[in-house]
């Protein structure tokens, strides 16, 4: 017997609507640096590096209904980089998990939109700030999706940079070992980290074959192309009885010129020009 | 007390379906009982215990409550963070089981020294301690917790704990057990108090003729800050009363004792406590060897407890 067994059974939804998930992408991107230039909070490159990949996972991937957050039967996503929550919580908001609104008290005091992603807000399943959580609780999360036989998968998000996290190894080596095909982790692999480049903090290369090694079924694409990305997410699992990993190539800073591909925007939140120019190029205002 | 845990726990999880069992590869001539009669709800994460804490939050939010069970510091310190993060802040039914608290694991040396647990995990809010003092607390422990699942830790013995208790006995946070009187019916003003496996020196104590009866033994096996005002009634009761418990002076269970009784500054002064001296760190002896070493022997403790008893009454 399962816990579910007590529970009252839920009936079934249609599937999730798809949505125009470029232009998803873009309204993310608008709204998440809205909210870090009025916050001046800091990592607007991570946030942007993702906007593709949210915006696929909630423009149709996932089977989640805002207006019914905790349906039982909902995709679980956990975001692990919680740092980046803006891009979240307008991904959220864009579809209607709570009044878009809501988005301008990003980091105010008493704000349930910390500026670490928080379980508080509808929508959102898990508490991250600290790096190499998210994995870890989605694999519980996969395997008692299993032991409860449930319909639903998990679809975990990690930055590159907390693939340092031994946790996240652990993680890895459970969830193949235990063979949670309903679970995906998907890697923003933008390149970048705290302090410099992936390449020179410390190399996760060879990425993909360490986690094949690790016995994971794993596929790699542009993490801007938008149609590839949700072909990956769409056909998980890729080999049943494995873990899906998607490693997405991404640019830091994805839709702004001069915030592509730098360090600086892991921290500095734009000042009054550096909006204005970032929202025209994406075709927004400020 | 480890074996009758898990006898408890199977009980538990016979009739109740949300009962699950994660261990750290650990439990040898134990955990089986349990893996063996609901393979459903047993999984050993293997020597990792950060995503073993980690899982077990998201086991938890999927609706069982998971017990994690490990040795001394490894289900506590090693993944402090996924313990406070993923556990306490986002309130999911986890009890972290540790084996060997104190230093019941004392000839394998400081790593296996449970002697500062309590003082960090009772600073995460909202995390229920239980330390049971003997196989008939452990038991009621478990029932508790299992009929309350919430975030909480479970610092056990080892094996071969004696039974203090003689009967079986219910607990609740906060609720203090009375042991029988050893002798006579004495007013027992003075109260020895312990969480954990210091009930057995305690008794001890209470027996000794050098200390005539005049102290009352008394545990409190589940405790957390919600229960400053029973705290300040017990003391409020009694003359004296003397905190013993394997644990340095630090954070543990005596600093919650004075803790408690902050806004009473008057009762503060009926309170003595008796912790591990941090000279026991880093020495290798059997458990009632390093404790002495660590200054908790009936030898030390009974001229001072009898030399309180003979202060005039504050």
């Amino acid at each position: 017997m399962s816990p579910r067994a007590s529970e009252k059974s839920s009936p079934a939804r249609d599937s999730a609507e798809t949505f125009d998930r470029a232009d998803l992408a873009r309204r993310i991107r608008v709204e998440a640096l809205r909210m870090v230039h009025r916050a001046k909070a800091s990592h607007v490159g991570g946030a942007l590096s993702m906007a593709d990949i949210l915006a696929c996972l909630y423009g149709g991937t996932l089977r989640v209904w805002p207006d019914e957050p905790q349906w039982p039967d909902r995709d679980r996503f956990i975001l692990s980089k919680g740092h980046c929550c803006s891009a979240l919580y307008a991904a959220l908001a864009l579809r209607g998990f709570f009044p878009l609104e809501e988005l301008a008290s990003y980091g105010s005091p008493g704000s349930r939109l910390m500026n670490h992603v928080s379980h508080k807000v509808p929508g959102v399943e898990f508490s991250t700030g600290s790096l190499g959580h998210g994995l870890p609780f989605g694999v519980g999360k996969a395997l008692a999706g299993k032991r409860q036989q449930a319909p639903w998968r998990t679809f975990v998000l990690l930055s590159d940079g907390e693939m340092d996290e031994g946790s996240n190894w652990e993680a890895l080596l459970q969830a193949a070992h235990h063979g949670l095909d309903n679970l995906v982790a998907i890697i923003d692999h933008n390149k970048i980290q705290s302090l410099g480049d992936v390449a020179a903090v410390l190399s996760l290369a060879p990425l993909r074959e360490k986690l094949e090694a690790f016995n994971w079924s794993t596929r790699e694409v542009d993490g801007h192309d938008v149609a590839a990305l949700s072909s990956a997410l769409n056909s998980v699992p890729w080999n049943r009885g494995k873990p899906s990993c998607l490693i997405a190539h991404t640019v830091k800073g994805k839709g702004v010129d001069f915030m592509e591909n730098s360090l600086l925007w892991h921290y500095r939140s734009p000042d009054a020009n550096q909006i204005a120019s970032a929202l025209k190029q994406l075709g927004g205002t400020a | 007390m480890r074996n009758e845990f898990l006898e408890a726990l199977v009980l538990e999880a016979s009739r109740n379906p949300r009962i699950f069992l994660v261990v750290g590869d650990l439990g040898f001539s134990v955990v089986e009982p349990f893996a063996q009669r609901f393979p459903d709800r047993f999984l050993n994460a293997g020597v990792a215990e950060q995503s073993m804490t980690g899982l077990a939050a998201g086991l938890a939010s999927e609706g069982y409550h998971v017990f994690t069970y490990s040795i001394a510091n490894f289900p506590t310190f090693r993944c402090a963070e996924q313990f406070r993060n993923d556990v306490a802040y986002h309130r999911l039914p986890v009890t972290v089981v540790a084996v060997g608290g104190g230093l019941a694991y004392g000839s394998l040396g400081y790593s296996h020294h449970a002697v500062q647990d309590l003082a960090l995990i009772r600073s995460f809010p909202g995390v229920l301690l239980a330390a049971p003092g003997d196989p008939l607390e452990a038991q009621a422990c478990v029932r508790y917790l299992s009929a309350h699942p919430q975030p909480s830790y479970l610092r056990l013995g080892k094996s071969a704990e004696p039974r203090v208790h003689v009967a079986p006995i219910e607990v609740r946070p906060g609720g203090f057990q009375a042991l029988p009187p050893a002798g006579g019916d004495s007013p027992g003003s003075c109260a020895i108090l312990t969480t954990g496996a210091t009930l057995k020196l305690g008794a001890d104590l209470c027996a000794s003729q050098a200390l005539s009866g005049a102290w009352r033994l008394f545990s409190l096996p589940l405790w957390q800050r919600e229960c400053a005002a029973d705290v300040c009634e017990f003391v409020r009761a009694h003359a004296r009363v003397a905190v013993i418990e394997d644990h340095l002076a630090a954070g543990g269970f005596g600093s919650f004792v004075r803790e408690c009784l902050e806004p009473e500054p008057a009762l503060q002064e009926r309170v003595r406590c008796f912790s591990l001296a941090p000279e026991v760190c880093g020495i290798v002896a059997d458990q009632l060897s390093l404790n002495r070493i660590g200054g908790l022997c009936s030898e030390r403790l009974e001229p001072i407890l009898a030399a309180l008893t003979r202060l005039p009454r504050s």
